[in-house]
């Protein structure tokens, strides 16, 4: 390995050209070409040699897409259904399979050939997800697992899943859990789809009865599957808080601009129009601050002295999306009153193009924004422990055996 | 928008430093009840050992020749301090008016004194609104000079400026007039302020010399000078905003109730988790201002971009602050009531800036046309 870890940036345009003389993204399908670029170490070059990278610093990536980008009309990006088995399985899996299970999985999270979800929210551990109840039994070889998950995207795709377990229910909630690989095709494995307010399921609910696992699909230790787990979470929070529009005007806001142009101003009376005016305008501002915000917390990360302003991202952008949509709503008035796409249960996000219509799903939509990903009051928490240092609230679970905590 | 440089640290902490010295809480109560409102020697302490008073005066007048960045910095420190000084006036806005709308031979008559902090000067301008369109004083031509008549309200230091800055209507368009301190038929009136911590003045004319130091119609020139006061004002609430956010920490911290801190209850916390929300917009709020600003003024970016970013960094930072004022007096409890703690003092500052050259709604309003919305 430690022969690449020194190769520059000209040979590693020269490897991205071997790879795109071998198979080109504008001559072969997604999967094709993406197992082929794990073979060759560009899938993500920060990995090690064999497994998908040639141990180079991540900002190497950068040069990879640029190459292909220079000879290729076409770019093969993380497929959708991909992203949480690249962004979260593959880190997870690197740090704590076998050698032979990274072979047996890394090369097909990567390709888009296997499918990926992450099972950690319960009905019952939303916030105090440490506290969940699904129990993991050993029998001989193998684990035998009982319980159910919720909120898990592309379960019904998956071929594997990254599921947590409570395997001690006699120690403190942390020190009970395990982390686990699962086939999402074995016996006793049921996904249903989730309606949420929209009509739609994004997510799954899914029930395991009886499943068994083998030992070897256990990563990392017994009793440490939160410490693997919160190398996921970590890597979840990083792509919600990095969203956002990158140009003045753009995203989101652009579409609410659009609606209130197009509104009749004589549909309402003097007095609504100015106060829908100054919420339009307090909407564009909290919207423009929210991509400075990003850039100032991008800068301070890059010049290495990161402050609280890399911090507030995910909460600002979960209260301003709802604000901005309830006003959308507002915008349109009477036209608010009907919800064109229906209400037809569908797992497919199908959603119409119209300016109007998606107005109208995201203000149902965005409701989630402040629950998903760490609820707004949790996240009030984080800053004001972990960015203002202020005292934790006593804990009433803290050095007590799980089953002994009150759960509803 | 860039990081700041380890330079930029450098004068913050340089800033800092002296006021923590020089303008500590009692400092600030002094002046307060003092009718002048500021110390003239510390003032001229700092603008002779820091370069404060002429911070973005170009060189070739005696100046720094700092950019807006620079003095956002130093606007931020002095908002953190309450520090009563004529700054604003002078430092920030009367140079601003000298350099985007008076002529060669008035800026070369005034710059360096004001530089040196031995010449204080400041902007008369609103009347009854705050845009430079709503102003109405017409000044007269008389004998080849000019005469003024009527009030400005609100004028920054007003009672105690020694060269009072005049925006007038003339045939050309509006002109800006040097009026001096003891000008005949020169009249000020002390405001009796809700912020004592900053001294404002109705200053009246009746037939008083004036010397016109524009040429042709000084609107765009008083406008940029408006937008960069409200972007100085801006860094200025974001840097009282922090303090009071701290502070409310600090004590949240401190304050024991029922056995534990304060601060320990979500009820607490959240509110000053929200406070530092706040606090990081309207500091992303005002440094993007100031940095388009020195953008601007170095011929790389917009005037357009400097005025729809001081409508946003007025509008925003005035509500962060006035709620980071609001929130430290209800953690302080009792004790954020009483006259012996500061918590009052940003309470003011903040609701007095808010409202001083428009509230947050008025500039909403004035983006929104900006923008067309």
């Amino acid at each position: 390995m430690s022969e690449f870890s020194s190769i520059d940036e000209s040979e590693l345009r020269a490897r991205v050209r071997t790879l795109l003389d071998e198979v080109h993204p504008e001559k072969v399908d997604s999967q094709t070409f993406r197992a082929k670029q794990y073979e060759h170490g560009l899938a993500l070059v920060q990995f090690p040699e064999g497994f998908g990278g040639l141990g180079l610093s991540p900002k190497m990536n950068y040069v990879v897409r640029d190459e292909i980008l220079q000879h290729s009309k076409i770019f093969y990006d993380n497929p959708p259904a991909s992203i949480i088995g690249i962004g979260m399985g593959m880190p997870v899996v690197l740090t704590y399979a076998s050698d032979d299970q990274k072979r047996r999985w890394l090369p097909k999270i990567w390709s888009g050939e296997e499918i990926w979800c992450q099972m950690f929210s319960e009905p019952s551990a939303g916030s105090d997800v440490a506290g969940l109840s699904t129990r993991a039994v050993q029998d001989g070889q193998e684990w035998v697992v009982n319980g159910q998950k919720v909120w898990t995207t592309v379960a019904h795709l998956s071929k594997w899943g990254m599921l947590v377990a409570r395997t001690n229910p006699d120690v403190p909630k942390h020190d009970g859990l395990s982390y686990f690989v699962v086939d999402m095709e074995s016996p006793g494995v049921e996904v249903r789809p989730l309606y949420q307010i929209t009509g739609e399921a994004e997510f799954n609910e899914v029930f395991f009865n009886d499943v068994r696992i083998p030992a070897e699909n256990m990563l990392g230790k017994e009793g440490q599957g939160w410490r693997a787990a919160i190398t996921t979470l970590m890597n979840e929070r990083v792509a919600i808080g990095g969203a956002g529009s990158k140009k003045k005007g753009g995203g989101a806001i652009s579409k609410l601009v659009d609606l209130w142009k197009e509104r009749d101003p004589a549909s309402a009376s003097p007095a609504q129009n100015a106060i829908l005016r100054d919420r339009m305008t307090h909407t564009w501002i909290e919207q423009e601050l929210l991509r400075l915000t990003n850039a100032r917390a991008a800068a301070a990360a890059k010049s290495g002295n990161p402050g609280p302003e890399g911090s507030v991202g995910k909460l600002f952008q979960a209260e301003s999306a709802k604000r901005m949509w309830e006003l959308a709503i507002d915008v349109l008035g009477n036209k608010g009153l009907a919800f064109e796409e229906g209400y037809e249960l569908r797992q497919v996000a199908g959603m119409s193009e119209g300016t109007e219509a998606f107005a109208k799903y995201q203000f149902l939509r965005s409701r989630a924004n402040s629950i998903e990903g760490g609820t707004s009051e949790i996240m009030k928490n984080i800053l004001g422990e972990r960015v203002l240092g202020l005292p934790g609230e006593p804990r009433v679970d803290k050095d007590v055996a799980w089953k002994d905590v009150p759960r509803s | 928008m860039q990081a700041f440089t380890e330079e930029h640290e450098a004068l913050r902490a340089t800033v800092r430093q002296f006021l923590t010295d020089q303008s500590d809480e009692q400092a600030v109560r002094t002046q307060m009840a003092s009718d002048r409102g500021f110390d003239e020697a510390v003032w001229k302490q700092l603008a002779e050992q820091v370069g404060v008073a002429g911070l973005i005066v170009p060189e070739e007048h005696g100046g720094a020749g700092c950019s807006h960045v620079e003095l956002g910095i130093v606007a931020e420190e002095m908002g953190r301090a309450l520090f009563c000084a004529p700054y604003l006036s002078s430092a920030v806005m009367a140079t601003n008016a000298l350099l985007h709308c008076a002529t060669a031979d008035a800026q070369k008559a005034l710059l360096p004194g004001i530089a040196e902090g031995s010449t204080r000067a400041t902007l008369a301008y609103a009347e009854t609104g705050w845009d430079i369109g709503d102003i109405a004083m017409q000044a007269q031509e008389k004998d080849g000079g000019h005469t003024l008549d009527g009030t400005k309200h609100h004028v920054l230091d007003g009672g105690t400026a020694g060269v009072i800055l005049v925006a007038a209507r003339t045939p050309g368009g509006v002109g800006l007039f040097r009026v001096e301190g003891e000008a005949a038929g020169l009249s000020r009136s002390p405001i009796p302020e809700l912020d004592l911590t900053r001294k404002l003045a109705s200053v009246s004319f009746a037939s008083t010399p004036a010397q016109l130091i524009s040429e042709g119609d000084a609107t765009e020139g008083l406008e940029r000078t408006l937008a960069l006061t409200l972007v100085a004002l801006a860094s200025e609430q974001v840097g009282g905003a922090q303090w009071c956010l701290e502070t409310a920490v600090d004590y949240a911290k401190s304050r024991l109730q029922f056995g534990r801190p304060i601060g320990s209850y979500q009820a607490i916390k959240h509110k000053c988790a929200e406070t530092l929300v706040k606090v990081e917009f309207a500091k992303t709020a005002a440094y993007h201002a100031s940095a388009t600003a020195a953008e601007a003024l170095s011929g790389d970016g917009s005037w357009d971009d400097v005025l729809e970013a001081a409508h946003m960094a007025k509008s925003f930072c005035s509500e962060a602050y006035y709620h980071a004022a609001a929130e430290n007096i209800q953690i302080h409890g009792g004790m954020g009531f009483t006259w012996e703690h500061p918590a009052h003092l940003y309470f003011k500052r903040a609701k007095s800036s808010e409202l001083l050259f428009g509230d947050a709604i008025h500039h909403r309003e004035a983006l929104a046309e900006r923008l067309a919305l």
